[in-house]
């Protein structure tokens, strides 16, 4: 069982409260971006066995959105955080790295 | 005007513990900047209560306030009262980033007491009812079996849950299921 902390009503949730969403931080190419790159927006996801950035909703709850970043091997959660941004905040980067040195993700990695 | 009713107009069931339809209550939904000064002028107009902090409920003589998320409130009030309530609110928030919209005949209210209210309301939901964990005053929305619902803890022990009233008649028998007398599990 999935629980996952929303940052907006302090609720600790279990996975039925929730609804999942997705792979977060995907970024759209606007005008003028090649066929490719839409492609990859649309269809192109992760499936990493270890550290992995998710969308989820509080839908029975508070209903918003927001981001969890976890272990899908070990489902471990490493944090929850704001859906307000493109990139993880430091502070998640932070903990995953103190638990899993050396991970990369997109174009995220641990910076040491 | 037709007579209005609740949901199941005063239905009662008792078992493990107390379930009755609480009746018509005025309910307004309110969305906007819940630190902006104007908002908790009318809501403190509205209600009599002030606006509460996080995952909480305040309640007052004649109405009360309960925080649904962070730019959401949900203000109870007289039935009587909710539609000239909802436009005073309206009135008070001109010109801010804020909504008010009576909901009362789109919920329904329950009150669930005895010794065995929070037994029953956890078998139906997610949530720890322990109680360290699950304080009066406390308000939670969550889901209630398979339909979203919301709750609190009043001081006498007894809850109060809201729901939409779609599914009222849904909520309240699955209640009094779960109230059954021989249906005791004895966790809280």
């Amino acid at each position: 069982m999935l629980i996952l902390e929303c940052p907006y009503c302090g609720v600790k949730a279990e996975e039925t409260e929730l609804a999942a969403g997705g792979e977060a931080h995907l970024k759209r190419f606007g005008p003028g971006s090649s066929d490719d790159e839409f492609h990859d927006y649309l269809f192109m996801r992760e499936n990493p066995k270890g550290v992995h950035f998710e969308r989820w909703r509080h839908a029975n709850g508070c209903g918003k959105w927001f981001h969890a970043a976890r272990c899908t091997m070990t489902l471990e959660v490493f944090g929850t955080y704001t859906a307000q941004t493109s990139v993880p905040t430091q502070e998640i980067i932070d903990k995953i790295a103190a638990k899993r040195p050396g991970w990369t993700w997109r174009e995220f990695a641990d910076e040491k | 005007m037709s007579k209005a009713v609740s949901v199941l107009n005063g239905a009662q069931y008792t078992g493990l513990a107390k379930v009755e339809d609480a009746g018509l209550q005025g309910m307004i939904t309110l969305r906007g900047d819940l630190g902006s000064s104007a908002l908790k002028a009318a809501v403190k107009a509205a209600t009599g209560a002030e606006v509460p902090g996080q995952g909480s409920v305040n309640v007052a003589e004649n109405g009360a306030v309960a925080w649904m998320s962070t730019d959401e409130l949900l203000l109870l009030v007289p039935y009587e009262d909710a539609v000239a309530k909802t436009a005073e609110v309206a009135e008070a928030l001109k010109g801010e980033h804020a909504l008010a919209v009576n909901v009362s005949d789109a919920r329904a209210f329950f009150r669930l007491s005895g010794e065995g209210a929070r037994e029953v309301l956890g078998k139906v939901s997610p949530v720890d009812f322990d109680e360290a964990a699950f304080k009066a005053g406390q308000f939670r929305r969550s889901r209630l079996a398979q339909v979203a619902g919301a709750f609190w803890l009043n001081e006498d022990g007894s809850f109060y849950i809201v729901c939409f009233r779609s599914v009222g008649e849904y909520v309240f028998k699955l209640l009094s299921t779960a109230a059954h007398p021989q249906s005791k599990v004895g966790v809280y």
